[in-house]
């Protein structure tokens, strides 16, 4: 993992002492509330409808399992003993006082972390694949150049005020975990033909009020010439983009408004200048993060516990069915988390469970955790011959929830139960999903399905990129959830069309119930995934079952 | 014809803890809805925003809200408002907790 250096060091020091500052001077009266919301929430911190929220970046995902015990112990001492993973790889404290947060911000300091550029019109935390570094199908570990991303765009001093906000994914596998198409810049590691790895660059991705699928910018991009690209990107954007109308002050507003001719001319034209400024710079501070990242050392040892346990045990069978992926090392697996037990707010945990996850982590998962933009917890490196015991250690804290990639994995935002922007709440629309789909039995039977729960058009719940996406608003003063279908967050991303009117708050359940009894009835076999259905049949079926009404009089 | 005023509350957060504050028709601020003054008229409730927001280093945001009369005292009407005067549904948190100020 990265190591702060004394530069990160005393940056992220001085940050937090001069944001002490400014609470007090917010709180004798010197800084109105229009003079301190601007340094707020460049530190992260929001005011949510009931509280503060203080939103600390996880940079890629990553935590190591000392950082995961100092979360869990800021969320005893000065919040309500949990946190809110999001979609975002960020972890947000609902309930801070304000005259605690410096305190917060110097705790996560000590463990090299910060609150800093999680909101304002600033590249916002780089998100990565979370299986990075240990996924089989990697071609590379792309954390390396989230990092470098993330030094660069950190106090960017050109940088600290665009047109908007700005978001930067990148995947180091073909099998896209990290919706870089859903990004304002997306980068996507690849071979080129001489073997040689560098990056595709996407860019003008975007879900909320406009989604649009990220566009090939760059097929191809040196890895020396990554930084000087990208800052000839967000620099001409900075110059290009609206500052007219926030609503069209993203980046996928200035490529479609512009043409992708006209922006990537622009930005080939500025890429001459910042290619020279940076020299060489960009490569020798990757190669210096690279080293950061190696692989632990990996063990070989037999599976046969693994095995044997899988064959005695139908509860760690089922939980192994649906919570490992395949990890790159012979003998090990990557083991998701779920966060997700029915009825549980999902991306929640408590700090019971964080620091279960922390000591689990240094016992068998070589002290490393990652956090998924689905909310899960992911431990990356386990050898196999450890799942027995480490399935038994996460039932202590109601860990082991079989789940993964099932109905009940439901990405929501916070949604009006927290969220100022919200139109309508997300959570107990997912935590009733959840509890109802467990209670009737057809999880196991529905299989692979992505459901995501946006609280309002913005979007953080991915809801256009969900099989089945759900979006919450207020229609005259009343909760209305719209549905749609389709929508796919991977490689092949897909904006999802909606079925029709929206459902008020105690309909959205038995409308998700006869969608997906629908499906079952519909689907060729068990091996015909709801999305599969949806593109061999279109959306009939699906809308005939949501609306029966309107159907039988069609029909009639 | 001018619209019916909808009466309306002053409410804002708490500048220290963030939490759901309500002006009080004797210049308090209350954590709780039905504490608050229900104004009734328009231009009161302009001059009553304008004493709220004065008051910058007790609250942050505070804007005008519509209410109703009920059996305790004024009653939201919206339900983003409803939210605010009890806090979130996946926990009993904020307003619910015993001994919440």
């Amino acid at each position: 993992m990265y190591k702060y250096n004394d530069f990160d060091e005393a940056f992220v020091r001085q940050r937090n002492a001069q944001f002490r500052k400014q609470v007090e001077r917010r709180i004798d009266g010197s800084l109105t509330e229009d003079e301190f919301k601007p340094l707020r929430l460049m530190n992260g911190l929001y005011l949510q409808l009931h509280a503060y929220m203080l939103r600390v970046a996880i940079p890629y995902g990553t935590l190591s399992a000392d950082q995961m015990r100092q979360l869990a112990m800021i969320a005893d001492r000065w919040d309500k003993g949990y946190g809110h993973f999001t979609t975002r790889q960020n972890i947000q404290y609902n309930w801070p006082k304000l005259t605690d947060v410096p305190d917060m911000l110097d705790a996560l300091g000590d463990v090299q972390m910060h609150a800093i550029q999680t909101s304002g019109n600033t590249i916002r935390n780089v998100t990565a694949d979370h299986f990075a570094g240990a996924a089989a199908d990697e071609i590379e570990d792309p954390r390396p150049t989230a990092e470098l991303i993330r030094q660069w765009s950190t106090d960017h001093p050109e940088f600290q005020a665009l047109p908007r906000k700005f978001k930067i994914g990148v995947t180091g596998s073909p099998n896209d975990r990290a919706v870089t198409k859903s990004h304002d810049i997306g980068l996507r590691i690849v071979r080129g033909s001489g073997g040689q790895t560098g990056y595709e660059v996407l860019v003008g991705g975007g879900l909320g009020r406009t989604p649009m699928v990220g566009q090939v910018i760059k097929p191809f991009v040196k890895k020396e010439d990554l930084l000087p690209y990208l800052e000839a990107i967000v620099s001409v954007y900075n110059l290009m983009g609206r500052r007219d109308n926030k609503y069209k002050a993203r980046i996928k507003i200035t490529v479609f408004e512009n043409g992708m001719e006209k922006f990537r001319d622009a930005v080939d034209e500025r890429f001459k200048v910042t290619k020279q400024e940076f020299g060489g710079v960009s490569a020798d501070v990757l190669r210096e993060i690279e080293t950061f990242f190696a692989a632990p050392a990996f063990r070989n040892a037999p599976e046969d516990a693994y095995l044997a346990a899988r064959n005695s045990d139908p509860v760690f069978r089922s939980w192994t069915d649906t919570n490992l992926t395949e990890h790159r090392a012979p003998g090990y697996a990557i083991v998701t988390v779920s966060l997700k037990a029915h009825g549980a707010t999902p991306g929640d945990a408590t700090s019971a469970q964080m620091r279960l996850l922390a000591d689990l982590a240094e016992t068998y998962g070589h002290g490393e955790l990652r956090i998924s933009h689905e909310q899960n917890v992911i431990l990356p490196h386990v050898h196999k011959s450890d799942l027995p015991a480490l399935h038994a250690a996460l039932k202590i804290e109601g860990l082991a929830t079989a789940n993964i990639g099932l109905v009940s994995d439901i990405i929501a935002c916070p949604g009006m139960d927290y969220c100022a922007l919200a139109t309508a709440r997300s959570i107990p629309v997912a935590q009733e999903l959840a509890t109802h789909f467990n209670s009737i039995g057809l999880e196991e039977e529905i299989g692979a399905l992505k459901i995501k729960i946006s609280g309002c058009i913005n979007a953080c719940g991915h809801h256009h990129v969900g099989h089945i996406g759900i979006l919450g608003l207020d229609r005259a003063g009343v909760e209305s959830y719209q549905i749609t279908l389709g929508g796919d967050h991977t490689e092949n991303m897909v904006i999802g069309e909606r079925a029709g009117p929206g459902f008020a708050y105690d309909e959205i359940v038995p409308a998700i119930e006869r969608l997906l009894r629908a499906y079952l009835e519909v689907r060729e076999d068990a091996t015909e995934t709801f999305l599969e259905a949806y593109r061999r049949l279109g959306a009939e079926p699906f809308k005939a079952a949501l609306y029966p009404a309107e159907a039988a009089r069609d029909a009639a | 014809m001018a619209r019916a005023f909808t009466p309306k509350v002053v409410t804002a957060n708490a500048l220290i803890e963030g939490d759901v504050v309500y002006l009080t028709a004797d210049d308090r601020w209350s954590r709780d809805h039905a504490e608050a003054e229900l104004i009734e008229d328009e231009a009161h409730a302009q001059l009553r925003l304008l004493k709220a927001e004065s008051q910058k280093n007790i609250i942050v945001g505070a804007y005008l809200a519509d209410a109703k009369p009920g059996a305790t005292g004024p009653e939201p009407i919206h339900f983003r408002e409803a939210f605010r005067t009890r806090g979130p549904s996946n926990y009993a948190h904020g307003k619910q907790e015993a001994g919440h100020v």
